[in-house]
């Protein structure tokens, strides 16, 4: 038993070590930090509830939290629906079901940076594919990065496009655990293929939707490098995400206690979201 | 009639199969265009040059970089799988002390995001003199919770017997893991290859805050540094230098798809 109790802490203590300095001293020090003001060059000053009282009153960040519901209200439901109709089509009987499957989950390989430099020419306004193909069928070219409308709702079809195939593999599990025999009973009851889907399919796949909600609104919240690379945060700041601005806060203005702030109530809003979203979801089941 | 609907069922996929895959296809064309050329959607280019890689190549340190990635990827990976096993063997299979907590503590780190961590493992980065340097990038990684938990998940299934038997001839707790538990845990350990080498050649938001010389830079931060900084000049340069970190992604995942869809989807990380 000694021995066991040796060689475990060999083993283990390691990652102990690890946790303590590389997770619980960054969690513990956050919320000191909090209460900070550090350049990262002189020494950190007591600050108070200054950052608290600035991220209350400051414009930019709840510009920035705004943006990002923008950005979730396009692409939480379009995940859903994209997912589930391709994840529908590709449990029937197919020819090459690997290679459908490989070819929507391939830009979920792919670097995200690639991703938005690639996605910046396909919205250039006067060069961009998109733009091409719409004056090839006759409509008028659209600046979907440039305008103030159009930029969030493009990032966030593009994202959507980018994790597609993740959330597909998702629900093809789902659709695994349906019963054939739930499947049969109904189709002899003479349920229509509407039907079918609106009374067994779509509600035996709640925990994948839920999880589909939950990982899409974390991702959200986590949006970086798209508007760092596509738009800097415009245009008029509408592109503009917690996270830009927290690296912003860090890296352009050494404002390491405000980052630090921002940080956390990032993290108290994807909890409060998140955890609001469960409760809707679990309502909305009990009608 | 039914031919009808598989007619329009294998369009329509077809359909969505192009959306997912010409834009990659459209990229790797424009990168051997000339500039007049890569506003075309054609996919073979009409003047076909290498000029857009000799420019890219010549500019910035994409030899180094593409070394850089590899080594800091390769290295988290090893990590990650060696020490990970360690960790989850004494967690699943060795009984200690404070093994409940170190349970409930990697839960717990799984729970809390990432945001909420940056500045301040930025902060301390800074404080040990780590900026610009190969530590700065690998030893935050070197070990992973949902590694850990996968492996520890998948050693609780092995017989205590076989521990049991390797016991009574001697072998260490570490042989045991190495030479027994290794083997019989191939399918979980490319998943756990996988995507953390996956998230390692892709992750671009911590490179940026701790790296700021050129030549200690991975390939997605020097890309985007290159695309921003307008260093790349044209669009067919900027592609050429995206092609670098995606053509080994792209080889190995044509050879290996399905491990990669298990791995990246049963893992949660997406790049």
């Amino acid at each position: 038993m000694r021995a066991e109790q040796k060689t475990a802490s060999l083993m283990a203590g390691p990652y102990a070590a690890f946790l303590l300095v590389f997770a619980v001293y960054p969690i513990v020090f956050a919320l000191v930090l909090v209460f900070l003001q550090w350049d990262l060059v002189t020494t950190p000053t007591f600050a108070g509830a200054g950052n608290l009282q600035l991220l209350v009153h400051d414009g930019r960040f709840w510009r920035a939290v705004a943006n990002t519901f923008v950005f979730l209200s396009i692409h939480v439901p379009l995940q859903i629906v994209t997912a589930l109709a391709l994840a529908l089509t590709l449990n029937r009987q197919l020819v090459g079901r690997s290679f459908w499957r490989a070819a929507f989950f391939l830009p979920v390989v792919i670097s995200g940076a690639v991703v938005a430099i690639l996605w910046s020419q396909l919205y250039a306004t006067d060069v961009g594919l998109i733009n091409k193909l719409l004056v090839r069928i006759g409509l008028s070219p659209v600046p979907w990065l440039t305008d103030p409308r159009t930029a969030m709702p493009a990032i966030a079809v593009m994202v959507t496009w980018k994790n597609v195939g993740f959330y597909v593999i998702i629900y093809l599990a789902g659709l695994q655990y349906i019963p054939r025999s739930c499947q049969e009973a109904i189709e002899i009851e003479g349920a229509s293929a509407w039907q079918r889907f609106r009374y067994l399919t779509l509600p035996s796949l709640l925990p994948q939707t839920i999880l589909v909600v939950t990982l899409s609104t974390i991702n959200g919240f986590q949006l970086f490098i798209e508007p760092y690379v596509m738009t800097g945060g415009g245009p008029l700041r509408r592109t503009y995400s917690v996270v830009l601005y927290l690296y912003n806060n860090a890296f352009a203005y050494q404002k390491m206690g405000y980052a630090a702030t921002i940080g956390v109530a990032l993290a108290l809003i994807i909890g409060v979201v998140v955890f609001a979203q469960r409760r809707l979801i679990g309502k909305a089941e009990a009608l | 009639m039914k031919l009808l609907r598989r007619i329009v069922l294998y369009a329509g996929l077809s359909i969505a199969a192009i959306t997912f895959i010409y834009p990659f296809l459209w990229m790797a064309s424009s990168t051997f265009k000339p500039p007049v050329e890569v506003g075309s959607l054609a996919l073979i280019p009409h003047d076909f040059t290498l000029d857009n890689y000799r420019t890219m190549w010549a500019r910035a340190p994409f030899g180094r970089a593409l070394v850089n990635s590899t080594f800091v990827a390769t290295t988290i990976t090893l990590a990650v799988l060696v020490f990970g096993s360690m960790t989850a063997y004494a967690m699943a299979r060795l009984n200690f002390r404070g093994r409940p907590a170190l349970n409930a503590a990697t839960i717990a780190v799984l729970m809390v995001p990432g945001q909420l961590t940056l500045i301040p493992l930025y902060t301390l980065i800074v404080q040990l003199g780590w900026v610009d340097t190969y530590a700065a990038l690998i030893v935050p990684y070197l070990f992973n919770a949902t590694a850990i938990l996968m492996l520890r998940q998948f050693f609780l299934q092995i017989p205590q017997s076989l521990i049991d038997s390797a016991r009574m001839d001697g072998m260490s707790e570490p042989r045991i893991l190495f030479t027994i538990f290794w083997p019989l845990s191939k399918p979980v350990l490319s998943i756990v290859a996988i995507f953390t080498f996956m998230g390692a050649w892709n992750e671009v938001l911590w490179p940026l805050l701790v790296v700021r010389e050129q030549h200690l830079m991975t390939l997605p931060q020097l890309l985007t540094v290159f695309a921003l900084g307008g260093g790349a000049g044209t669009v067919g340069v900027s592609l050429a230098s995206a092609m670098v970190l995606v053509v080994p992604v792209v080889v190995a995942y044509a050879f290996l798809q399905r491990n990669f869809i298990e791995s990246m989807a049963g893992s949660g990380i997406k790049g």
